[in-house]
């Protein structure tokens, strides 16, 4: 070995060393970023959408800006978890009373093709006057499930209908947009009103 | 004397159908308590819930169901996986284990009706026929309760929540 070769040899060792260092720096604040994204992402939930309500009236997402909002994912074939929720949430609103005033709570489908806006608002209105049923466009439906990261899968059953598996908590938004948490479906009762108060009043309790 | 048989057939029929108030017995099944939830008008589904009793030494399955108020009846398991909420039909029926029992309840086995022609409001009745493996047919009044939510005891009374009738 010459003495040149070795000098090539330890030149082309030096670039591999910096290639090979710098990727992982990249690779290390890339995957921070990442992080960091996903952690304003949770704190930020949603999308713009373009839908229609219980009463055939067009709605987007203004319907949920500049007041508190409770949000719920559901179906009306659904034997359980979404009457046990609506009925919930409008004892729990009922509840607050004045606290309760400024807070607005919808229903959004997840099954728009047999959830028409005459059945939503049957359904819907049958808990509470002061819960608004969303649905629509599927496409638009499936843009905001993905958009609220709500879980919502089809499941056929034997005679060619279906039910849905989907996500089961209420959603609590703040009047700027932002994701307070949520209430889960077997929340004790006393906690979840604590929840929804802070999000009506802004205060904790 | 014609009188007397009629009245023994008449207290021999009550014997096997629905003798006890709330408990209905069939082969060696014994049902008690057979309730629907209560539905908001245009709601196309309602859960069936009740406890099965199997006095036999042979385990036997709940297979099928039928219900003139609703178009399709079906045995169903529902199960919370975190904060997604589950729900398929058991295929094969559903076990009642020999000298055990199944309780159908909220939040877990169910018989859903589906379909359902008319709303099922509080305080009714309604006639349901269970379909099992080795027992048989056999019809349950089925006692017609409200939604209710969660635990919110007696809650939901005080506020007279109740639903809309139409
Ligand atoms: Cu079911």
């Amino acid at each position: 070995m010459t003495l040149k070769s070795f000098r090539i040899g330890a030149w082309v060792a030096v670039a591999v060393l910096t290639l090979v260092l710098s990727g992982v720096m990249i690779y290390q604040s890339v995957y921070k970023g990442t992080e960091r994204s996903v952690v304003a992402a949770a704190a930020k939930l949603g999308a713009p959408f373009n839908l229609i309500d219980h009463n055939g009236e067009p709605i987007s997402e203004q319907a949920f800006a500049n007041h508190p909002t409770a949000l719920f994912f559901g179906f009306t074939h659904c034997p359980e978890v979404c009457p046990t929720s609506l009925y919930d949430l409008a004892m729990l609103m009922d509840d607050l009373g004045e606290d309760g005033a400024p807070l607005k709570a919808f229903f959004v489908t997840v099954d728009p093709e047999r959830d028409t806006p005459e059945l939503m608002k049957n359904y819907v209105t049958a808990f509470s006057p002061r819960i608004t049923g969303i649905t629509g466009d599927p496409k638009e439906i499936a843009k905001l499930i993905k958009a609220w990261r709500v879980f919502a899968r089809r499941v056929p059953l034997d005679d060619g209908d279906y039910t849905m598996d989907h996500t089961a908590s209420i959603y609590l938004v703040r009047p700027d947009g932002s994701f307070q948490g949520t209430i889960a479906y077997n929340e004790d009762p006393k906690i979840a009103l604590q929840k929804l108060r802070r999000l009506a009043t802004g205060k904790s309790s | 004397m014609k009188h007397i048989a009629l009245i023994a057939s008449l207290i021999i029929a009550t014997l096997s159908g629905t003798a006890i108030a709330g408990e209905t017995a069939v082969g060696d099944l014994k049902i008690a308590d057979p309730y629907a939830r209560a539905t908001v008008p245009g709601a196309p589904v309602a859960g069936g819930y009740m406890t099965i009793t199997n006095t036999g030494s042979q385990p036997d399955r709940l297979v099928a169901g039928s219900a003139p108020f609703a178009g399709r009846v079906e045995i169903h398991e529902m199960t919370m996986q975190g904060d997604v909420m589950r729900m398929r039909e058991i295929a094969g029926g559903l076990e009642i284990p020999a000298n055990g029992s199944v309780t159908l309840k909220p939040g877990g086995y169910h018989v859903m009706f589906m379909k359902l022609k008319e709303q099922l409001k509080e305080g009714e009745n309604r006639t349901a026929t269970l379909v099992f493996e080795k027992a048989g047919k056999v019809d349950l009044d089925f006692a017609v309760k409200k939604i209710g939510g969660r635990k919110h005891g007696g809650h939901g009374m005080k506020h007279g929540h109740g639903m809309k009738d139409k």
